[in-house]
């Protein structure tokens, strides 16, 4: 068999999903810790220090790469999926399933996706995307990245559309947390429970401290 | 419970055969018995329309006991109507109250072709079956059956996936017209005995390539499948059979030579 027919199967397809969106999980483990720094009232002393050793190490760089190809997998693998799966149905039902068969949020895994990717430019654009620029794309001076902050989110509806994306991200998380581990195939029932309210708790808690981050500096807490 | 008569509206999915179009028409029934199964409901709509001189609606049906898996009827927007754990023929009428609209809709999938009105065209599922839903056996006097010792947990898992009767409400559900409750049950149960032990890789390989031909989605566990089968088969068949792909993919050679 080859790798290219286990990745394209149905299965196999999924297999990408869940691996890259677990990868993307210890991802955000990483993101909440070091933003959570801005929380040590010594005005973004600490955050800065931890934003630079995240932006001045070829290693960390290299690093950067791999996380960006697992958001690029991640997210086509899902869009291509997504239409795929819609185009199994030709024609629709007159009374739908609904939410007697599943979850609001199990069936808009693609549109709980493209909103976390629509707010990802937005994020990119503000932070990643200047700050990059600014080093000339290698390991040069870095902006300030609290004071940037401090000032994006002074604004309001900056505020509104990141707890929008952190709502979005919850409950993508929701879904995406337990699914991952049974297209990995974990069909232990007590280990399937387990995986399910830990799921649950992490994609409730990352989301919660993600978005009190802009509502702090709104709020001027920090 | 107590027996009543009721008067129905219901809106039916009529299609003369694949190719035609199709739409909705409404038939009036009345004086139906709470007794009656749901079939036995439409059985009394057909006489009427056969003594009129209209065509009847087309719909599958077989055993009419539940176990047989022909009967596929999309009621009010739920595979088999509103009960749990109930095929179409073993639902009755009791499930519904005078004067009551019911629509009633063949499973919609591309891989279930419409062959007329409320028939679908499920055979490739057969196909996904014989792509490797069998095992070796010798031909020759049965061997005894308690030969092989086999640990209890596994029997009663092969057991419960053994129940699926294959009548694609798993399909129907989805919302990405994915296959795998149905595919996951045939393999769960020959890959948790040790009968099914030989084939066990390329079972599974082999079945889920089928089911990619045929045209079904990709599962992405909403659980609309285990919520609507009426054999109540476990979700957890589908992450098994997903452990059960990678660890055959990720050992399979590339070549046979």
């Amino acid at each position: 068999m080859k790798w290219s027919e286990i990745f394209t199967s149905s299965v196999g397809k999924k297999l990408v999903m869940g691996l890259t969106g677990l990868f993307l999980i210890s991802f955000l483990v990483v993101h909440v810790g070091i933003n959570a720094c801005i929380w040590a009232n010594d005005d973004g002393a600490m955050f800065n220090r931890a934003a630079h050793f995240m932006g001045s190490s070829y290693v960390i760089r290299i690093l950067e790469i791999g996380l960006m190809a697992g958001f690029l997998i991640h997210i086509i693998q899902g869009l291509v999926l997504e239409f795929q799966n819609r185009s199994k149905r030709t024609v629709g039902y007159q009374v739908n399933l609904g939410n007697r068969g599943s979850k609001w949020y199990s069936r808009s895994m693609g549109l709980l996706g493209t909103l976390i990717l629509l707010f990802l430019i937005i994020h990119l654009s503000q932070f990643w995307y200047p700050n990059r620029s600014h080093q000339g794309w290698l390991l040069g001076e870095e902006l300030n990245l609290f004071d940037r902050m401090k000032t994006t989110f002074s604004e309001l509806w900056v505020v509104i559309i990141y707890v929008l994306g952190c709502f979005s991200l919850c409950w993508h998380l929701v879904h995406g947390f337990q699914s991952a581990f049974r297209t990995l195939g974990v069909s232990n029932n007590r280990y399937l429970s387990m995986i399910n309210n830990i799921g649950i708790g992490f994609s409730v808690i990352v989301s919660l401290v993600f978005a009190m981050m802009p509502v702090s500096m709104y709020l001027g807490w920090v | 419970m107590e027996h009543y008569t009721m008067n129905l509206n219901l809106k039916v999915w009529k299609q003369k055969n694949a190719a035609s179009k199709g739409k909705f028409e409404t038939f009036e029934v009345k004086d139906i018995s709470s007794e009656m199964s749901f079939l036995e409901m439409f059985d009394v709509l057909n006489e009427r329309l056969i003594n009129e001189g209209k065509e009847p609606v087309a719909f599958d049906h077989d055993c009419r006991e539940g176990i047989c898996g022909m009967c596929s009827m999309y009621i009010n927007g739920r595979p088999h109507g509103p009960w749990h754990g109930t095929t179409t023929c073993q639902l009755h009428m009791r499930a519904f109250k005078d004067g009551d609209t019911i629509v009633v809709e063949p499973w919609r999938a591309n891989a279930f072709p419409v062959i007329k009105d409320l028939m679908v065209d499920r055979t490739a599922f057969d196909r996904i079956i014989q792509a490797g839903g069998y095992i070796s056996v010798n031909t020759g006097n049965a061997v005894d059956g308690n030969a092989i010792p086999i640990e209890k947990e596994h029997a009663d898992k092969s057991f419960a996936a053994a129940a699926c009767i294959g009548c694609g409400a798993c399909v129907a559900a989805c919302k990405n017209s994915s296959a795998m409750l149905f595919v996951s049950a045939k393999v769960s149960h020959l890959a948790l005995l040790p009968q099914g032990d030989p084939e066990r890789k390329t079972r599974v390989l082999n079945m889920v390539t089928q089911m990619d031909k045929e045209g079904f989605g990709a599962c992405t566990n909403t659980g609309a499948c285990e919520a609507v089968c009426p054999k109540e088969i476990s979700i957890a068949n589908i992450a098994r059979l997903n452990g059960e792909y990678t660890m055959a993919a990720l050992s399979a050679d590339n070549s046979h030579d």
